[in-house]
C-alpha cells in the first residue's frame, strides 16, 4: 500500500486531498493507496475574510469551517502537530507521540505572521494577519475618529501582496462614510522603492492614493516600534508617528520546518519553480505559502499548485509519467474601496495588467468569499 | 565579508536578503551580494544611498551582478 501524507490543512493542503482523492478514488477504495491529512487545527480559516472581518462585515461564522466537512471522506483526518519531518527515512512525528510513515509527503505548512521580531509591535501595534490580531483590530478601527493611521508592510515576503493595499483603501472609504474622513491621516509605507513589487500596479495604485489623499513612503524599513513615544523607528534612519499602527507583521514558514532542518533562514522550503518537489528529495512536494518561491503567497497560487502536485502525485503512482508543471500561475483580486476592485492574473513569464477598477469585479470577489467553500473541496 | 547569494530570488528576493542581512552585522562588515535580477543593480544602490551605508562596488560578471556593500551605521 502506497502512503500519500499531507502536513496542513490550509488552503493548499485540503485542496491537495481533495484532488488526489479524486484521481485515486479506485486505488484508496482498493485498499492500494492511504491519503492522510496532518493538521494542527480542527478549523480552517478563510484568511482573506479578516479584510472584511476589521470592517464588521464579516462574522467569524463566515470564514470559519471545520477541516473535516471540507475533506472528502476518503481522506483519513488526524488533528495533530506534525513536530518532526525525517525525510531521509520518509518518517513524520506527531505531538501526541505517534509516528507516520510516507511514500509521498505534501508539505502544506504555510506561513505565520511573527510580529514579535519588531520589537514594540506587540505592545503597541495592530495586524489584521491572523484571528486574534483582527479581532483587536475591528475594535481600534470602531473607535478611532481622529489621528493618524500607519499602514506598514514590515517584511517581504507576506501573504496575500495585495492585501496592505486593500486595507489602505477600506480605510478611506470606512472613515468617509462615517464622516470622519477629513480628521483621520492615513500613511502607507512600503520596503522597496515603490509601493508594490510589481511595477504597473504600482503605478496604477500610487495615482489612486494620491486622489484619495493617502499618504505614502517607500524604502520604509521598520527596526522597532517605540510603544512611549508611538513612533515607528526605519533602518533608513527615520523615525514616523502613529496613532493607531496596522502593521503587516514579518512572515515564517511553520516551526516544524525549521526544526526538521528543511528550510532557508525563514521557514521556507527551497522548492523546484516548475515540478514544485522540495529541492533534493524526489518524494516530497511542496504547495502554498510554504514554499520558496519567487510567487505570491496568495491562495489563488495554493490552488494552481495544488493541481499540478496531485497529478504529478497520481500519475507517478499509476505509473504515469508526471509531466504537469506550475508556471508561476497567480490570481488576485484587488479591492480599491468598498464597492470597486480590479484583479490582477500573472504567472514566471507574463506580468499582470490591472484593468480600471469597477462594481463588476467587486462583486466578483464578495461572491467568490462565499463560493471559496467550493474551491477548498476541489468543486469549482 | 558576508556573502548573500540572491540568484535566481526575483525582485525584491535579492533587496530584501541584503536588508535582512545588513539589520544583522555589524558596522564596517562589508555585504556581497550576488544576483541574477537586472533590476537589482539599480535598487540595492539607491537604497544604500537612501539608507546611508556605502556603496563599494557594483560589477556585472557573466550572468549576475556582484554588489558590495559596507554597513556604516
Ligand atoms: C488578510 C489576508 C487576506 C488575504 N487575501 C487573499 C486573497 O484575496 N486572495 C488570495 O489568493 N489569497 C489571499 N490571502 C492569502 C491566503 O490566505 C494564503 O496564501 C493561503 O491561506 C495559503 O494557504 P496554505 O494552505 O499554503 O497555508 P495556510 O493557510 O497558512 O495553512 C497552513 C496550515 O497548516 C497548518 N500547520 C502548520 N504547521 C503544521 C504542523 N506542524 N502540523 C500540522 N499542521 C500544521 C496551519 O495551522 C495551517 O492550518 C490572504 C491572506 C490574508 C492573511
Amino acid at each position: 500500500m502506497k502512503s500519500i501524507v499531507i502536513v496542513g490543512g490550509g488552503v493548499a493542503g485540503t485542496i491537495t486531498a481533495n484532488y488526489l482523492a479524486m484521481r485515486l478514488k479506485d486505488e484508496i477504495r482498493s485498499g492500494d493507496v492511504k491519503v492522510t491529512l496532518i493538521s494542527d487545527r480542527e478549523k480552517q480559516l478563510y484568511e482573506p475574510g479578516l479584510l472584511y472581518l476589521i470592517f464588521n462585515r464579516f462574522e467569524e461564522e463566515d470564514i470559519l469551517r471545520d477541516v473535516k466537512y471540507l475533506l472528502d471522506p476518503q481522506v483519513e483526518l488526524k488533528i495533530v502537530r506534525a513536530t518532526r519531518i525525517d525525510a531521509e527515512s520518509s518518517k513524520i512525528d506527531l505531538e501526541d507521540g505517534s509516528k507516520v510513515e510516507y511514500d509521498y509527503l505534501v508539505i502544506a505548512t504555510g506561513s505565520r505572521v511573527v510580529p514579535e521580531d519588531v520589537p514594540g509591535l506587540v505592545e503597541s501595534g495592530h495586524w489584521f494577519y491572523n484571528l486574534e490580531g483582527a479581532r483587536r483590530l475591528r475594535e481600534g478601527l470602531a473607535k478611532f475618529r481622529k489621528g493618524k493611521i500607519l499602514v506598514s508592510v514590515m517584511g517581504i515576503p507576506h501573504k496575500c501582496p495585495v492585501a496592505p493595499i486593500e486595507v489602505t483603501f477600506l480605510l478611506h472609504d470606512f472613515y468617509k462614510i462615517h464622516g470622519v474622513r477629513k480628521n483621520v491621516e492615513i500613511l502607507y509605507t512600503y520596503p522597496i522603492n515603490k509601493v508594490f513589487t510589481m511595477n504597473n500596479v504600482s503605478e496604477l495604485v500610487e495615482e489612486m492614493f494620491r486622489e484619495r489623499n493617502i499618504g505614502y513612503k517607500t524604502f520604509f524599513n521598520p527596526l522597532e516600534v517605540d510603544a512611549e513615544r508611538r513612533v515607528v523607528v526605519t533602518l533608513e534612519g527615520e523615525e514616523e508617528p502613529f496613532d493607531l499602527l496596522i502593521a503587516i507583521p514579518p512572515h515564517k514558514g511553520s516551526q516544524v520546518i525549521i526544526d526538521s532542518g528543511l528550510g532557508d533562514r525563514d521557514g521556507w522550503v527551497p522548492t523546484d519553480r516548475y515540478t514544485l518537489k522540495a529541492e533534493g528529495y524526489d518524494n516530497i512536494y511542496v504547495v502554498g505559502d510554504a514554499t520558496n518561491l519567487p510567487v505570491s503567497k496568495a491562495g489563488s497560487v495554493a490552488h494552481f499548485e495544488a493541481e499540478v502536485v496531485a497529478e504529478n502525485i497520481a500519475a507517478e503512482v499509476k505509473g504515469l509519467p508526471p509531466t504537469a508543471r506550475y508556471f508561476g500561475k497567480a490570481m488576485c483580486f484587488i479591492e480599491t474601496g468598498f464597492d470597486q476592485a480590479t484583479y490582477i492574473w500573472f504567472d514566471y513569464e507574463t506580468p499582470p495588467k490591472p484593468v480600471k477598477p469597477n462594481k463588476f469585479i467587486h462583486w466578483m470577489k464578495i461572491a467568490y468569499n462565499r463560493m471559496y467553500w467550493l474551491t477548498a473541496r476541489g468543486i469549482l | 565579508m558576508v556573502v548573500v547569494d540572491a540568484r535566481g530570488s526575483y525582485c525584491p528576493g535579492p533587496l530584501m536578503e541584503m536588508i535582512k542581512t545588513i539589520k544583522q552585522v555589524e558596522v564596517g562588515e562589508t555585504i556581497e551580494v550576488l544576483s541574477s535580477d537586472e533590476s537589482s543593480a539599480k535598487d540595492i544602490p539607491e537604497w544604500v544611498k537612501k539608507a546611508g551605508h556605502e556603496l563599494v562596488e557594483v560589477k556585472k560578471e557573466d550572468d549576475y551582478w556582484r554588489i558590495v556593500v559596507k554597513k556604516l551605521k
